[in-house]
Formats: C-alpha cells, structure tokens, sequence
C-alpha cells in the first residue's frame, strides 16, 4: 500500500473507486432513469434538468454515461482476464511441456507479437461476429501474444533461481511448481501490467464500438453512446464527449493505479540532519592516506545505517594496511570513502579526510586527485566496460587525466598491460573485456590504476572472486607493483590470510568501528581483543586439528540500523559483562576492548 | 545410505565439453571432497546426477541401478547461495514439507519438520518464518534441512559455504560432520577452499579441465599430492608458511 503515499498513486486509485463504484452500482441507481423515454425533449441540449442533454428519444445523456459504466468496464475486464489466462498459459507452455514444445509455442508467440495489435483485434472481430461476446474475445486473444511474452520472460528469470531447482529434485510436480513457485514470485509485474492492459482495453473497446464492431442496441457501452452522439457532434458536443470523457477517466484510473504499483516498493527515507560536526583536525604530513573520526550514513528503508562509526586510519607512504572483517562491518563503505566515491544522499563526514595532500570533504576533490589514487574491485566482471575495447578504457584515464593523444594514451596502455604481465599485450589491449579470463581482468583493473603515478592504492576484496591459484598471482602482483612504483597499498578483505600475507599492519572491523589494530605478523597469535581471536580461529588453515569442532561465532552481526550503545559484540563476546553492553570501549593502545588480553 | 558411482560420465554443451568421463564413487557412509577451480566441472558433475545437467555418456549409478531424474530424487543437494535456493514466498516450514515423502498428515508433517529443524540446530519455533527474516548461514541449515526431509541416500553439497561469513562458514562445517557421525551420510562436498575439504572429507578427488586428475583418500592427496596441478593447489593454499 505504498503506492498510496504518492499523489499519482492516490488520483489512480480514487478515480479507480469511482469508475467501480459507477459500474456496480449505476444500473441500480439511474437504470430507471435512463430507461426514461421523453418524447417531448428530444436531442435537447445541456439542461439543469439533463446536464449533458438527451438522445434520440429523450432519455437522459448523462445517466446513460453512468449506466453503461458496467458493460463496459466488465467487457474490459473480460477481455483483460481472457489475454491474462491465455498468455500466461503460453508463457508457462515451455515449463509445463517441455523444452522442445515449448520452444515452437514461444517461436509462435513471438512472430503474434510482431503483428500490430489493432490488426489482430480486427481480424478476431470479423472471424467472431459482430456484438459485445465477440469483441471482447477479440480484444482478449489479441492481447494474449504480449502478455505471452512478457510472463515468459519473467517465468525463465524465476526458472532458472535455485529454489526452483531444488523444487524439483525434491520431485514437485510442473503444475504445482508453477502454483507454488513461479506465480507468487511473478505476481507483482503480472499486477501492474494488467491493470495497465485494462485501460488499454478499455480504450479498444470503445473503438471498436464506436466502429459498430462492438456493442450492439439495445444494449450501450461507452463506444456506443459515442457513435450515437456523432451524429449531433456540431449541434451538441457534449453528447460524443461526455461518453469521451468517461473513457479518459476510467482509463487514467487504471494506468494511474498500475504506473503507482509500478514505481511503489522504493521508499527513499531522507537523512536527519546532521549532528554536530566531528572537531576539523589536520593530517599528519608523512601520511598518504589519513581520516580521523569517518563517519558514514546511508538512508535506507528502516531509517539511517550508520555504515561507519568514527573511522580513524592512517596509511604511510609506501605503506601496506589491510582492513579485515564480516559483511556489514563497514569495510567496504571505508574504502569507498577514502576513495572519494560516496556521493549524496550517502552522508561522509569526518575531522579530516586527506589523500595525497588533497582534502576530500572539499567539493571537486577527486578531479584534483587525478591518477594519484587507483582503485581495484572485487567483481572483475563489472569492473570494465563490456562494450569497450580494454585498452582504450585505461587510455582514458591518461587521456582524461595527464591530457595525452590518443596514440600516445593507447601506448602507455599497452605498456601498462605488459606491466602487469599480460602476454602479448598489443593484442589484449585490443580485446573486449569478455574475452579476458577473471583473473587477467583483475590484473588489467591493477594496470589501469597504474596508467598514472599511484601513491595509493585502495583494494576492495581484489581476490575474492578469483581462483586460489589466481589469488595468488594477483597478490604477488600488487606487491610487485608497490616495490616498483613505491604506492601505499589499503586491502580490504573478509579474508585473515590474505591480510596477513600482504599487509604491514591490520584493522579489525565490526559494527563500523575499528576493534583492533596490530601489525599483521601478531594477528594469529597476539591479537588482544576477543573478536579478532574469534575471526581467527573460526577459519580453517591446512594445520587446523581435525578431531575439535572449530571455533565459532555465536549470535549475530549487529544490524547496523540499529547501532547498540555500549561495545557492539558484547552480545557475541564471552567475556562481556554489564559494564561492556553499557559504554562503549575506546581504541587505546591498539585495541578497543575493556576486556582486552583476557583469557577466554 | 547407499554408494553414488558416476562411471565415465561426459557432459557436452554443444561443441564444449565439461566433464570428460569422469569415474568417481562416493562410498556408502563417507564424505567425498571434490576441489577445483571454476569452471572446472565441479558443479555440472553434481547437476548431472539429479538430473538438472544433461548426461552425454556414461551413466551414474546408486547402489547399482540408474539415478532416478524424476520425481523425488534419492539424491539430494544443497546449492552454494542460500539467498537464492529459498523461495522468498514460502515459509521455512513450507519449504521442508515440500520436500517430505508421501502425504503426510497435518500434526505428523508439523512434527517431522520441527524435528528436522532440531537436526540441523535451528530453533523448531522458526517454521512459520520467511527466509527473509533468517541470516545466511541460518538459511543455508534450512536448505540442509530440506535436503534431509526427502530421505536421500546421498547429498550433494555445492560450495556450501562459499557465500557465508567466516564465522558461519564454522558452524555449517560443525553441522555436516555432526550429521555424518549421527546419520551415516554419504555426501560429496565441493569447494574451491581445500581447508574447508580437508576439515569435511575422507576422500578427495581433484578435478581439472572436466578430469580427475587424482583421487584418494584425503590425507594421502594432501600429504603425498602425485599430480602436478594437485601440487600447484596446495602450493596456492599454504600462502602463509613463511609468515606463520
């Protein structure tokens, strides 16, 4: 019920309330009304008495307008539910009968589709008679090959997820597959677009009745009451436009209703101001990357997340820093800010955020930034353009950033790529990004931050998505590149190995704030605060005892809607007493723990 | 419980072929890791033997006598992201009883789900929930609940906990061997991460480019790795001797 909260939605569904309370209630109101023979007051104009004047045997224009609501309302939903039933049968033919019956039905389906649909509905019109059962077929077979497609469509998006799968070995039957599974699954766009197609068949119906095709007398739709006013269109407009009108609405009603159904479930909630902001502070000069008290806040769809509570980091230069943690500890969201990509209405504050010497929370701090800073992603299969060629995309950034030709960008992208140890790159440079394996990708996206002079390099999960033997390869190049170019490295990974094997030094994330942070050498031994004990030894290495259950976690992450008061893994942490779910522990010496060093 | 045997099993997408006759047996009781890169053919080979990838050649055996693929299936599996193997519209409960041999009636289906529930440590009370409201690691115990509901011989776990945390990923791996020692299962567990393989399997099987490169019981394959890509595997996974 969204919908309802935006005006569109509202107008839609109030005119709707309207036309249904016209086409259920009208006959019973003004049926006798507009029965009413008067022969003394023919073809009259627009009167108090008859607000939009009389037929051709005196009865009352805009009682008709209102009685034929019903026909033909139920003539459009009649031939909305006939396109809906059909079409959703052959959408679904390709699961209930098989591939290979499926696959002609579509072919059929498709080639219908192509046909406009006016043609159709004049087509069934003549094979089924003139007359209001005929039209309404027509309207509802010619709608079927659209809908067709589109539950099609929608059908092979919900066939192909894993429930669906796992139904079927579990031996659901196809009808029971498609009841169960499939349906309630499509049923929200099934909804809007018929209530979009019921206004579209609306209109068609007055058409066609207004053709003569449709409705025939005695009985009257809106079309009908259309055709008959023509006649006087010169002499009394109103008695063509007032049935016009009618249409209008009650086809704005349903497009109304179905555009706001459409567009409803994104709720976007509006940040609270601002608190007061964290005291200005200034980095340190040593440093390439340097932010003190980042906070981040996103809106979402139960209030604001506090992705980042008070971030204090630094990285030195040439310096390594990983930061480690679960989904939902904010480490992402650090990268993302200190790389400068967190735009509004995602809220970055902070005492200071600096880069190379340039000041972040300054507007245009990215231009400035230039090719000081390169970033690589998780996801090597999103991070390029698909429809660009990969070297002229990391000749852009030369191109865009240090102003140089084209050949001469395409050249050092070349050079670039054999930087990172693609083989034969003058024809890699030339390939599209498909046809470049995950792991040469992840290489490429290295070699595009290295179009320019890096002093910092912010890494987001680079591995996760790759092989083991590919991780590895990766990882030995970004240390490879820091020893040449001299770059400071910040990784961010759910991966302890990883860090500690890359990385100087590590922050531990839970909840949006730093728990610990230690050089990497002392994570799996030395490490003071309970939940980076816990992360470490929850993780099995080639030396884990097999005969002991492994360490775990009890309870959940936190929900950072909802940001606890005192220290956020009390509620997981052994250790905890009153005093830790009361205040939270400040990061002294390294750790943020009241606790710290206990023995568990 | 009884022995899964894929025997020369060949799957071919048009002109590209994913397994080439592939030989494995999954024993009756024991727990089968399979590793390899992606790609490899790890996940066509568990398709294949419930039917959801097409057999070129070769047949795949339970106790002797063909795989059924139709109806319920003696096989079970449990896919890799519990975010899509859940159908968001039915309720825990649901799922599992979908899955439950027979007609059973109201109270006897209601009972046999809380009691599936307890097996796999998730609270009974949790039946009427949506998989919305469950964290990853609790869906993937429903998703293992529901493999167990259909009284399979033999399941088939799919890079199980690759989608789950750290420390989920624990207590998922906890839950198969608690269920292996209580239940007897015969189960063949894929996964990229041979930490995660070594902590699970008896036998390890190592697949390459749609090949069994080498196959044994797990700790000789670890120790005394005799093919070339089983070395550079573990050779990938020990990254950290020199720091530890």
């Amino acid at each position: 019920m969204r919908a309802l909260r935006r005006p569109v939605g509202l107008v839609g569904v109030a005119l709707l309330a309207l036309v249904l309370f016209a086409a259920a209630f009208g006959p019973v109101l003004w049926g006798d009304r507009a029965a009413a023979v008067d022969t003394a007051d023919l073809l009259a104009g627009p009167s108090a008495e008859h607000w939009i004047g009389t037929d051709n045997l005196g009865r009352d224009l805009f009682a008709r307008v209102l009685v034929a609501a019903r026909l033909s309302i139920l003539l459009a939903l009649a031939a909305t539910a006939i396109g809906m039933v059909l079409g959703f049968l052959l959408g679904a033919a390709p699961m209930l009968l098989g591939r290979r019956l499926g696959r002609l039905i579509t072919a059929a389906v498709n080639v219908l589709v192509a046909f406009p649909g006016l043609l159709l509905v004049l087509f069934f019109a003549v094979v089924f008679g003139v007359g209001a059962r005929g039209a309404a077929l027509a309207v509802g077979l010619a709608g079927a090959p659209a809908f067709a497609r589109l539950c099609h469509t929608l059908i092979a998006g919900v066939s192909e997820r894993d429930y669906v799968a796992a139904a079927r070995i579990a031996g659901v039957g196809r009808v029971r597959m498609l009841w169960r599974h499939v349906l309630p699954n499509i049923a929200e766009p099934v909804i809007v677009y018929a209530t979009m197609t019921a206004g579209a068949a609306l209109l068609t119906f007055a058409g066609l009745s207004f053709l003569g095709l449709g409705v025939q007398a005695p009985d009257y739709d809106w079309g009908k009451l259309m055709q008959d006013g023509l006649n006087g269109i010169y002499v009394h407009p109103l008695a063509a436009l007032g049935p016009g009108i009618a249409v209008v609405l009650a086809g704005l009603a349903f497009n109304l209703t179905g555009e706001a159904f459409a567009a409803g479930p994104r709720r976007t909630h509006v940040l609270p101001p601002a608190g007061p902001p964290s005291p200005a502070t200034t980095p340190a000069a040593t440093t390439v990357l340097s932010a003190d008290d980042l906070r981040v806040t996103i809106p979402g769809p139960n209030g604001p997340i506090h992705a980042v509570r008070g971030v204090s980091l630094t990285v030195g230069d040439g310096e390594a820093v990983g930061v480690v943690g679960e989904s939902g500890s904010g480490k992402s969201v650090t990268a993302l800010a200190v790389a400068g990509l967190l735009e509004p209405p995602v809220r970055v504050e902070a005492g200071h955020l600096a880069v190379a010497g340039e000041d972040l929370l300054a507007p245009g701090a990215s231009r400035r930034l230039g090719t000081a800073l390169a970033v690589v992603f998780q996801d090597p299969m999103t991070s390029f353009n698909p429809a660009h060629r990969v070297g002229p995309q990391l000749a852009e950034v030369s191109r865009f950033h240090q102003g140089m030709g084209r050949r001469a960008a395409f050249a050092r992208a070349v050079d670039r790529l054999r930087a990172v140890r693609i083989g034969d790159p003058a024809r890699r440079a030339r390939q599209y990004p498909f046809e470049f394996s995950g792991g040469m990708r992840q290489r490429a996206m290295i070699g595009m931050g290295l179009m320019g002079e890096p002093r910092l390099i912010v890494a987001d999960e680079p591995t996760t998505a790759l092989d083991v033997t590919v991780q590895r390869q990766v990882l030995d190049l970004l240390a490879d590149v820091r020893r040449d170019t001299g770059a400071a490295l910040l990784l961010i990974s759910h991966d302890v190995s990883v860090v500690t094997d890359v990385c100087d030094r590590v922050l531990v994330m839970y909840a949006g704030r730093v728990v610990e942070e230690l050089p990497a050498k002392d994570l799996r031994a030395l490490a003071r605060h309970p939940y980076t004990r816990a992360l470490v030894a929850a993780v099995p290495d080639m030396e884990t005892d097999l005969d002991r259950p492994l360490a775990v976690i009890p309870g959940l992450p936190v929900d950072p809607v909802e940001a606890p008061a005192g220290c956020a893994f009390a509620p997981r942490c052994p250790l905890a007493d009153d005093h830790c779910r009361a205040v939270p522990p400040p990061l002294l010496d390294g750790v943020a723990c009241h606790k710290a060093g206990e023995a568990q | 419980m009884s022995t899964l045997t894929f025997h020369e099993v060949s799957v071919r997408y048009g002109t590209h072929t994913v397994l080439h006759e592939v030989s494995l047996e999954v024993p009756e009781g024991e727990t089968v890791g399979l590793v390899g890169e992606s790609g490899c053919g790890k996940s066509t080979l568990a398709r294949a033997a419930v039917g959801l990838a097409p057999v070129t050649s070769g047949a795949i055996l339970l106790d002797g006598r063909p795989v059924p693929t139709r109806g319920r299936r003696p096989v079970q599996m449990v896919f890799q992201d519990p975010y899509s193997s859940l159908d968001p519209r039915m309720t825990v409960g649901e799922s599992i009883a979908e899955a439950l041999p027979g007609r059973p009636a109201r109270r006897e289906r209601q009972q046999e789900i809380a009691r599936l529930l307890a097996l796999v440590h998730l609270d009974p009370g949790r039946a009427g929930d949506l998989p919305g409201q469950l964290s990853g690691g609790q869906r993937q115990r429903v998703a293992l609940a529901r493999a167990l509901a259909a009284r399979p011989q033999v399941i088939l776990a799919d890079e199980i906990t690759s989608a789950l945390d750290v420390s989920v990923q624990g207590a998922v791996l906890n839950l198969i061997r608690d269920m292996r020692r209580e239940l007897g299962l015969s189960m063949l567990f894929i996964s990229h991460d041979l930490a995660v393989v070594r902590y699970v399997a008896d036998h390890l099987a190592v697949l390459h480019a749609g090949r069994i490169v080498e196959h044994g019981p797990a700790a000789r394959v670890l120790g005394d790795p005799r093919h070339d890509y089983t070395r550079h595997l573990l050779a990938s996974a020990h990254p950290l001797k020199e720091h530890t």
